[in-house]
């Protein structure tokens, strides 16, 4: 019973988060296609719900009616499989965020986040790695030349953009000195400036670039190019198995806005926090407050992705790897000597040489 | 380089090697997404279509009407030029003899007992406007019709004809029921 | 608890590696090698080695198993154009597994007695202390394989670089 109760704040956590992501991920569609067409100076889906806000349910609805195809040369097994890793490992990444702070309920006190792993960062970009697999085995098992074009070119393009993910992320966790999310969270409390996308431009810049090559979005959707693959890797998919596909996508689009404001824009840090403590406000409301305004974060940056999205046309793919691994790498790895330049200096300011 | 041009106006385009700025990509890209964002707030060229709808302007030529004089008396007289003057041959109609005591439902003694056009043949040409010399045939401004099947867009006289104004002897006779609107 | 967790992964892993060879599409084969060290990842988060576990899927599945799996897929191997071994070959191939076979057993079989296990810091695998192991007992190896990884990146953009025209 005893443990039970330990496990219980997580797991419904982790049912609320599931939830939430969900949600997000949905309301993403409905969003995604009216900021473009507000960027295109059109009205976008106004038709179902007041504003259209019930599109995402109809969208819904018409994916599972649809007819359910299943190509005769296809490998059934591994077909079914592809989207089901994607969609996997979409939700997984989202137990090692932090959502927000301490929150006493009953009198237990308890972190608003599942678990709080000491390799949190890691992990995430370990489940990105493995994520890759639902496209490329869904592309394969397609027995369709575009869908394996299209998973090849997933695939190296994670595999490029993960090296300098990964560079910029080693900057940033050379600064903050751990990988857990929740650590780096707290350490980024008291007020904008200690965020660390001011210690960090040029690692965020690149760990911006990065995540939008990572979730194969524009303008680095070249796996989904239409004019040239068809449809890419889910040529072949019909029904509720593109819908994976889509919503993994979107999954992973609201994990990657989240994980970019949790490690570089103070996560459910904000300014005057100090502020409303002293004015003797509620450890829980301030607690909540700042899940808000994480969540408003993870929103501006989930516009931003459609705002580039619907901005910058699509690289062609000899730009993709030149810009991979000519620029990003190299930008990464002179990120990462300044940093450990300045931390040496302050290091040796320290000892008063 | 010698370039041959004919009509020398030929001009060979230099192309620079692009500056760093230019090379970074970063502030084109800043400046595509500042005008993508002004987009956002400017105000929209499309409109909710069947609740607002744009105005047309007054040589439209969309669905017909037949219409009625000032006393409320339809105007046709079935002389058939606009069946003759159509291109697709989408009228059809029947003359009839005006009977003792419709003078107020006709104004001439000879009237359209049929009138039908077929909307999926017409071309909206506006010829049948031209050659009617009653001033009945008028193409106004409805457009878009849908429906089901085929048939339904044979439209006969109960939704060609102009609904009588209120007052008029004719609405007293017509009452409700033969309106343009059935559909 | 632990010890049945370790035998499932163990038998798992056993399973899914002889997998990998008796599977006949080259496709599945790989599928069954990435499940495999999912299983060893798995060992490794027993032994309190979450930093190892992690790496291990990031570089094994994550990164070199997606470029065999690259590669396999654009060869499109299938079993029609698979050569047909001939007699000789497999008898070389059965003699050769025997031999093997003979070595280990041989070598099992002296030693009689495997060193008992002796007492391991249970943190060694947390991140922190790995990193100061490696930078302070271990810096030499470390380094050495760093320098290693080096010449290798080098030898392949060499190889890579290289003009048709010089290659003749």
């Amino acid at each position: 019973m005893d443990l039970l109760l330990n496990f219980l704040p997580a797991i419904i956590i982790i049912v609320v988060m599931f939830g939430i992501t969900m949600i997000a991920a949905l309301y993403s569609t409905y969003g995604e296609r009216k900021v473009a067409a507000y960027l295109q100076d059109r009205h976008g889906p106004n038709r179902a719900g007041p504003g259209g806000l019930l599109q995402p349910l109809a969208d819904g609805v018409k994916m599972f009616l649809k007819e359910e195809i299943i190509p005769v040369a296809s490998n059934k097994f591994l077909f079914i499989l592809g989207p089901s890793i994607a969609m996997t490992c979409a939700l997984m990444t989202g137990v090692v965020l932090p959502w927000g702070d301490k929150f006493t309920l009953f009198g237990r006190t308890f972190n608003l986040q599942a678990t709080d792993l000491n390799i949190g960062v890691l992990y995430v970009f370990a489940v990105v790695s493995v994520s890759v697999y639902g496209i490329m085995i869904g592309g394969w098992a397609s027995n369709n030349k575009w869908s394996l074009m299209g998973a090849i070119r997933a695939s190296s393009q994670i595999i490029s953009y993960e090296l300098s993910m990964g560079l910029s992320i080693i900057a940033l966790l050379m600064v903050t000195g751990t990988l857990s999310f929740r650590e780096i969270v707290l350490q980024q409390h008291g007020g904008i400036l200690h965020w660390n996308f001011i210690a960090q431009p040029l690692g965020f810049l690149i760990f911006l670039i990065c995540a939008f090559a990572e979730c194969n979005r524009a303008p680095f959707d070249l796996a989904e190019c239409e004019t040239e693959l068809v449809g890419g890797y889910h040529t072949e998919y019909s029904s509720m198995k593109l819908g994976f596909f889509l919503f993994a996508e979107y999954i992973n689009m609201f994990i990657s806005s989240a994980v970019m404001s949790a490690l570089f824009f103070g996560g459910f840090n904000f300014p005057g926090m100090d502020f409303l403590a002293e004015k003797g406000l509620d450890a829980n409301w301030i607690t909540l407050i700042g899940t808000a305004g994480y969540f408003l974060k993870i929103i501006f940056f989930i516009f931003f992705f459609m705002w580039v999205r619907w901005t910058i046309p699509r690289f062609r793919y000899d730009q993709l790897m030149n810009l991979g691994w000519k620029s990003l790498i190299p930008i990464a790895l002179l990120n990462l000597a300044i940093t450990a330049a300045v931390m040496v200096i302050r290091h040796s300011n320290n000892f008063g040489f | 380089m010698q370039t041959t041009s004919f009509s020398n106006r030929k001009k060979v385009l230099e192309q620079k090697p692009m500056t760093f700025m230019e090379r970074i990509y970063l502030p084109a890209i800043v400046k595509g997404m500042s005008i993508t964002i002004s987009h956002f707030f400017k105000k929209k060229a499309t409109i909710k279509y069947p609740e607002q709808k744009r105005t047309v302007s007054s040589v439209y030529r969309g669905l017909h009407i037949l219409r009625r004089d000032e006393n409320g008396a339809e105007r046709c007289t079935a002389c058939g030029l606009c069946a003759l003057a159509c291109p697709a041959e989408a009228i059809t109609m029947e003359a009839a003899e005006r009977k003792p005591g419709e003078e107020s439902l006709y104004r001439e003694e000879k009237y359209a007992s049929k009138y039908e056009i077929n909307m999926l043949r017409c071309i909206f040409c506006g010829f049948c406007e031209e050659a009617c010399p009653k001033a009945a045939v008028f193409l106004e401004e409805d457009f878009a019709v849908a429906n089901y099947s085929r048939d339904t867009f044979i439209y006969g006289k109960d939704r060609l004809v102009e609904k009588p104004k209120v007052g008029t002897k004719a609405f007293d006779i017509v009452k409700v029921g033969r309106t343009r609107e059935l559909n | 608890m632990l010890q049945s967790l370790f035998y499932f992964l163990s038998f798992t892993s056993i399973f899914l590696a002889c997998m990998v060879v008796f599977a006949k599409n080259p496709v599945h084969s790989v599928l069954y090698l990435i499940l495999t060290f999912f299983t060893i990842a798995g060992h490794y988060l027993i032994l309190n080695a979450q930093f190892l576990a992690l790496v291990h899927v990031v570089v094994y599945a994550g990164a070199i198993m997606v470029l065999f799996l690259f590669v396999i897929m654009l060869l499109n191997l299938n079993a029609e154009t698979e050569p047909r071994q001939s007699m000789l070959m497999k008898f070389a191939g059965t003699i050769a597994g025997g031999c093997l076979m003979l070595v280990l057993i041989a070598v099992f079989s002296k030693a009689n007695a495997l060193p008992a296990a002796h007492e391991v810091n249970s943190q060694i695998g947390l991140i922190k202390n790995l990193g100061k192991i490696l930078y302070t007992d271990y810096i030499m190896p470390f380094e050495v394989a760093s320098i290693l990884f080096l010449i290798a990146m080098i030898g392949a953009v060499i190889l890579a670089k290289r003009e048709p025209k010089a290659a003749i």
